[in-house]
């Protein structure tokens, strides 16, 4: 750096709260209230040091996953309105700063993980990882249409690893809700893909829109809508839920199952004229949260 | 970008991981006395 002051220097000194961008906050939310609730169904407790740890080391895994996403990313978001404002592609961070921040994250969490509860808890955490940003981000999201698909179960890791931190297992309950984030994310990423379709297929992302056209993606939607409402309402047949979720999971998932017909009944191309596209997309966040706090509630009840 | 609003962010920085690093060494002091616990019980 001799003879160079700071302000000359190419690489772009990002802010903390650039950093803080990476992780997606937003969608980190989702993601820690379905590992809190796989925590508080399982049938032990954690001191509570131990359990906000392991809550912790999920937000931060989630985070160092979108981060890394983000670094491998940064050539799409550019072409995308949604995401061209985020730190990378902005020219607010170099991309290098981003994996190494994504790597350090990653590490730092399942490490923390496996020192707070178990190592068994800490392996889930790392496959999770390791399956959004190798199976979801570089291999599947730009070759196929089922990207969403197969990809959504990285997301489905949470309830399963808050589970495995109390218990240093799995079994049948926190399978099920992994099935249900699993069926969940076609029919909550393919309705909001239908009104940003043209983000999608400017950035070329073969998302089911874009290549099958949004006849073919509403009655894809429709279709995986039916499995996850079996998914959500499995616990209570299987006796692993009582009544009071049930309910609340036949119910919400009868009104997940009505919208998904208006947007199957819906013919607009334009987004414009995307209405029940929107409110599915808006319902799906509000269901898996009622859904899980569903959950925790009949177990306290 | 100037060499003040680069000073501005590199201060920023050090003063968040500051304070992460002081809630870290709090978070690792309560793991271990939440561990004696149940080591002992």
């Amino acid at each position: 750096m001799t003879g160079m002051t700071l302000s000359e220097a190419q690489v772009p000194i990002a802010d903390w709260r650039d950093f803080l961008a990476l992780t997606k906050p937003r969608v980190m939310t989702l993601v820690v209230f379905t590992g809190l609730c796989g925590l508080l169904v399982a049938p032990a407790t954690l001191p509570p040091a131990l359990a906000f740890t392991a809550i912790l080391c999920i937000a931060l895994g989630a985070g160092a996953a979108a981060a890394l996403n983000m670094w491998y990313e940064a050539d799409l978001d550019a072409l995308m309105k949604r995401t061209a404002s985020r730190p990378i592609p902005a020219g607010r961070m170099d991309r290098q700063a981003a994996l190494h921040f994504g790597v350090g994250l990653s590490f730092f969490s399942v490490i923390l993980m496996g020192v707070a509860t178990n190592w068994f808890a800490a392996a889930i955490l790392a496959v999770s990882i390791l399956f959004y940003v190798l199976v979801y981000t570089i291999w599947l999201k730009r070759r196929t249409p089922q990207n969403i698909v197969i990809g959504g179960a990285a997301g489905a890791f949470p309830p399963v690893i808050g589970w495995a931190a109390v218990t240093g297992d799995v079994a049948t309950l926190p399978l099920i809700l992994f099935a249900l984030i699993f069926l969940w994310t076609p029919p909550h990423f393919w309705a909001l893909s239908l009104f940003v379709r043209s983000d999608y297929a400017a950035a070329g992302v073969p998302m089911l829109p874009v290549v099958a056209g949004a006849r073919s993606t509403r009655i894809q939607i429709l279709l995986y809508t039916l499995p996850m409402a079996a998914a959500a309402v499995a616990p209570w047949p299987l006796g692993l839920a009582g009544p009071v979720y049930g309910l609340a999971a036949s119910a919400l998932s009868l009104a997940f199952l009505v919208l998904a017909l208006r947007v199957l009944a819906n013919k607009a191309a334009e987004p414009s004229g995307m209405k029940p596209e929107k409110q599915l997309f808006a319902f799906s966040v509000l269901y898996l949260f009622a859904i899980f706090g569903a959950l925790v509630l009949d177990r306290f009840l | 970008m100037d060499e003040e609003e680069i000073r501005r962010r590199q201060r920023g920085r050090a003063i968040v991981m500051a304070v992460l690093l002081g809630l870290f060494v709090i978070l690792v002091y309560a793991i271990t006395i939440a561990k004696m616990g149940l080591y002992s019980s």
